[in-house]
This record gives structure tokens, C-alpha cells and sequence, in this order.
């Protein structure tokens, strides 16, 4: 029973969300309609599950004084603030902005936080090209040449140099680079429609455990 | 005797086949289609116009351009049973290795050596992003793996609904290999649903925890970066794996084993080797292989004839 239900819930709202994409029928559109309605529901209440989970790890580790206890007290207080001013400001303005307690949190600290998570991208590509675009064998020297060739072709000093070489990295992003994305893709979108089938199915069960 | 009488029926062919290749030569054949060509034309506008009635009759009825994708879908459907029917009767069908998806033991048992945990995050996406659900199908292997070793698995997630498929998924796990008693729901984390809060969450923990293994298999956009170098950083083995074309070259320059496209979504079968999962597989393998024909063929009669490819166009 514990795999029947999951199973005939899965192909039920699998085979009208296939059937919402083909037929114009009014009836299974407005049946699909009220399962993704019913979807949303469900994702808006396992946000408690969460919020639940995160709040009992953090009061676990601080009260077991587990290593780095103290970044769960920061965790717990940052999470506690935001919300009691971002739900006051909601319920006095009607706009979690309302409240300059929410506005000082939101522009300077989760904001500036994310830009720079962000801006860490850059060195991290730094360091992953050094290490990819090491020639060690034939591939590898291939990759190498072809980013030389692409990078010369993409900065002005590579323009200046020759006419060649912007019109060859042209020719190597939209020849090779778009043949071996493509493939790629197909092979990607097929794979997908075998697995959805295969969980609609329930040919794919994996995910149930159980058995 | 036996021998005699082959060699006989061998020449005997020879002389058939060069009798045949004397009266039809290459030469004549295309004089033949050269000939044919008006009447293939009409042949081809005559089953444009079919198609056409088809599709204007059709239209209120369902979409009519995504007729094609139901064709599709019915082509894999039956090549699905074909295949099922001849892998239930024992027949082996054959697969490439995968060496990102052989690696996962490999990796799992250098956790184990060093006493360490298994890092798995299943994408940054909900459960309605159908690499999320892949993942989800590689999930239990790796968590019976960690079982029978008895090596600690942290999951990480973004979404709340994942959490809780994850956390009954690694659960079941436990129980199945006998385990019970390792399994602690608290290395099963929700984190946030901000993406570089996440990411950094998840670097913390590798940078913390010291797992030995970190796989990465789902859904990941800029992050995936971040991720791998992180992981690089604190020395643990990684296997990543993403259908998300534009952060594959990130996991390949910066992962040990990466599992591209489509091997990602054929992962669960690899590993469980059900009859069932590899026809699946292997219609998708032929699938490709029909689409790949379909192409040569087009490009190659497009070029003497402008109608077949309208035809073709219009199908596809």
C-alpha cells in the first residue's frame, strides 16, 4: 500500500499533465489546472517542514554545544529578525519594505552577501582554467588550443592582431560548439522523455523505496 | 562433405549477385530515380495534403503542432515493449560503461577508508525539474551504499518538498540494507531556498565536515562552480552530474567524473541493471539512432528534392 498509493497518484496527475499538454478539451485542462493548484499548496505547507528542520538542527547543535555552535545562534537570531520585521511590515504596510528593519537587512547584508558569493565566480574560474588548460594529452591540448584561439578572437588585442582570428573563434562556437551542444541536447531530451514516461509508468520506482 | 557443398552454395552466390549487379548498375538505378522523380513528387504533395486534412481536422481536437512530439512518444513507447518483451526473456542487452557511474563504488569505498561522509546534493531545483527526479533515482543506490559501509550520507537541499523525499528515500535505504541504527535524519538538511546562500551553506559544510566523496547530480546553474572548486579545495574525490548544458564544462574541468546529458538520465538503470529500466534505455538508444537517420536521409534528398523537405518540415 505504502507504493501503491504514491504510485497511482503519480500516474494519475502524470498522465493528465501529459494529456493538458496535447488536448485543447476544456474538462482535463481545468482538471491539470487544479492539481498544479494543488501542487502549489502542497509546496506552500513543506516549506513548515523546513523551516521545522532547520530550526530543530540549529537548537540541537547549540544545545549540544556541537562544533561551530555558534554560527547556528547567528543562523537562528539573522532568521528570527528578518522575519518578525519582514511579517510586521507586511501586516501594518501591506509591503515587507514597509519596515526599515527588514530594508537595512535586505540591502546590507543579503544583498551585499549574494553579490559576493556571486563575484567569487571569477576567481574560481581562474583557478578551474588553470587546471583544465593544462595540455596533458591530445583532448586536452585540443580544448587548450581552441581557448586560446576563442579568448584571441573575443578581446580587442586579438582583433588587432589579425582579422582571422575573431571570424575563427566565430566559426568555432557556432560549428563545433554548437554541433557538440546540440548533441548533447538531443541525447539529454530524450533521456527525458524516457524517464518521464518511465515514472508515469511506474516502470521507475526507485524513488519509492520499500519494496 | 560439408565443407564441399558451402563452398558450392558460396560461388554459386558470387555469380548471382555478380549476374544482378551486371543487369542493375549503379548507373541505371539513378537514371531510374532520375525518371521517378516527378512521380515522387506527386506522391510527396499528394501525402502533404493528407497530412494537412489531418491536421486542419485535428486542430480542434488537440494541438496540432505537437503532433510530432506525440509521435515520438509512441515510437518510444513501442520500441519500449519490444525491448522489455526481449530482456524479460533473458536476452542481454548491451551498455556502454559509464565511468562517472562505475566510479561511484570506487568513491564510496575511499569514504569508507577514510572513515569520512558522503557529500550528496540532488540540484538546486524542485521536484517538478525532471533532473531532480533523476537524481532522486540515483539516491537510494548511494544511501544503501553508505548503509552497508556504515558511513555517514549528508544530503543537502534547497527545497522543502525534496527534503522530505529525501529524507524518507535515505531512510528506506537504511532499512533495507539493516542498517537502522545508522541512519541519523539530521545529516539530511534543508538549508535555504536562496541559491549563493545555499552554496554557501553547502561549502561550509565541505569545508567543516571534510566529506571524501562530494556528488553532485541534478540541476545547477552558476553555483556549480562554487560548488566544485570548493570541493577541490578540501581534497574530496567528486563525481558530478547535469543535463544543464551550460555548467557541464565547470563540472568537467573541475570534477573528477562528470556524467553528461544523457547518462545522467540512464544512471538508475546502470545501476540497477532491471530489465525493465535498460529497455528503457535502449529505446531511447534507438530513438536517437531513427532521429539520426531521419536527418541523413533529409539532408541527402532535400538536396534533389525541395518537396520531400517541405514534407519532412512539416512533420517535424
Amino acid at each position: 500500500m505504502k507504493r501503491k498509493i504514491p504510485f497511482f497518484i503519480t500516474t494519475f496527475v502524470g498522465v493528465f499533465m501529459t494529456a493538458k499538454f496535447f488536448l485543447k478539451d476544456p474538462s482535463v485542462k481545468a482538471v491539470a489546472d487544479e492539481i498544479e493548484q494543488w501542487a502549489l499548496i502542497i509546496v506552500g505547507f513543506a516549506i513548515v517542514l523546513g523551516v521545522a528542520n532547520i530550526f530543530r538542527l540549529s537548537l540541537l547543535a547549540i544545545v549540544r554545544r556541537k562544533p561551530d555552535w555558534q554560527y547556528k545562534v547567528i543562523l537562528l537570531l539573522s532568521f528570527l529578525v528578518t522575519s518578525i520585521a519582514g511579517f510586521t511590515a507586511f501586516a501594518i504596510k501591506g509591503d515587507v519594505f514597509g519596515n526599515n528593519v527588514f530594508t537595512f537587512i535586505f540591502y546590507n547584508a543579503y544583498f551585499p552577501l549574494g553579490a559576493t558569493m556571486y563575484g567569487l565566480l571569477s576567481f574560481y574560474i581562474a583557478s578551474a582554467a588553470f587546471r583544465a588548460f593544462r595540455a596533458k594529452n591530445i583532448e586536452s591540448g585540443l580544448m587548450l588550443s581552441a581557448a586560446i584561439l576563442v579568448m584571441l578572437g573575443r578581446v580587442p588585442i586579438g582583433m588587432a592582431l589579425s582579422d582571422i582570428f575573431p571570424k575563427l573563434a566565430n566559426w568555432i562556437m557556432i560549428v563545433p560548439n554548437s554541433a557538440g551542444q546540440r548533441g548533447i541536447i538531443m541525447g539529454a531530451t530524450i533521456g527525458v522523455v524516457a524517464v518521464g514516461l518511465k515514472i508515469i509508468l511506474g516502470i521507475e520506482r526507485s524513488y519509492l523505496r520499500g519494496e | 562433405m560439408k565443407f564441399f557443398s558451402r563452398a558450392h552454395f558460396v560461388v554459386e552466390m558470387f555469380f548471382i549477385v555478380q549476374e544482378f549487379l551486371r543487369q542493375i548498375s549503379i548507373k541505371k538505378i539513378l537514371c531510374r530515380a532520375w525518371e521517378t522523380r516527378s512521380s515522387v513528387k506527386g506522391m510527396l504533395s499528394f501525402f502533404s495534403r493528407i497530412w494537412n486534412y489531418l491536421i486542419e481536422k485535428s486542430d480542434s481536437i488537440f494541438y496540432s503542432d505537437r503532433l510530432s512530439v506525440l509521435l515520438y512518444i509512441c515510437a518510444f513507447m513501442l520500441m519500449f515493449f519490444l525491448l522489455l518483451r526481449h530482456a524479460r526473456k533473458g536476452k542481454k542487452l548491451f551498455f556502454r560503461q559509464i565511468p562517472g557511474l562505475k566510479a561511484l563504488d570506487e568513491a564510496i569505498g575511499r569514504a569508507t577508508e577514510m572513515g569520512k561522509p558522503v557529500l550528496y546534493v540532488p540540484g538546486i531545483d524542485g521536484v517538478d525539474e525532471i533532473q531532480t527526479l533523476a537524481s532522486l533515482n540515483i539516491l537510494p543506490y548511494v544511501a544503501e551504499k553508505t548503509a552497508q559501509y556504515q558511513i555517514p550520507l549528508v544530503v543537502p537541499t534547497r527545497d522543502s518538498v525534496v527534503l522530505s523525499i529525501c529524507e524518507e528515500i535515505v531512510r528506506q535505504s537504511y532499512i533495507l540494507a539493516g542498517k537502522t541504527e545508522y541512519f541519523d535524519r539530521n545529516n539530511v538538511r534543508y538549508l535555504t531556498d536562496e541559491q549563493f546562500a545555499f552554496t554557501a551553506a553547502v561549502g561550509g559544510i565541505m569545508l567543516r565536515e571534510k566529506p571524501a566523496t562530494n556528488i553532485y547530480l541534478g540541476s545547477f546553474y552558476s553555483e556549480s562552480l562554487i560548488l566544485a572548486e570548493t570541493g577541490f579545495a578540501s581534497g574530496s574525490i567528486q563525481i558530478a552530474g547535469t543535463a544543464t548544458i551550460a555548467q557541464l564544462p565547470f563540472f568537467i574541468a573541475a570534477c573528477d567524473y562528470t556524467i553528461i546529458g544523457e547518462e545522467f538520465y540512464a544512471a538508475s538503470a546502470y545501476l540497477s541493471q532491471e530489465p525493465s529500466l535498460l529497455a528503457g534505455i535502449k529505446a531511447a538508444d534507438f530513438l536517437k539512432i531513427f532521429l539520426l537517420l531521419i536527418f541523413i536521409i533529409s539532408i541527402c534528398v532535400a538536396v534533389f528534392s525541395p518537396e520531400f523537405l517541405k514534407f519532412i518540415t512539416l512533420i517535424f
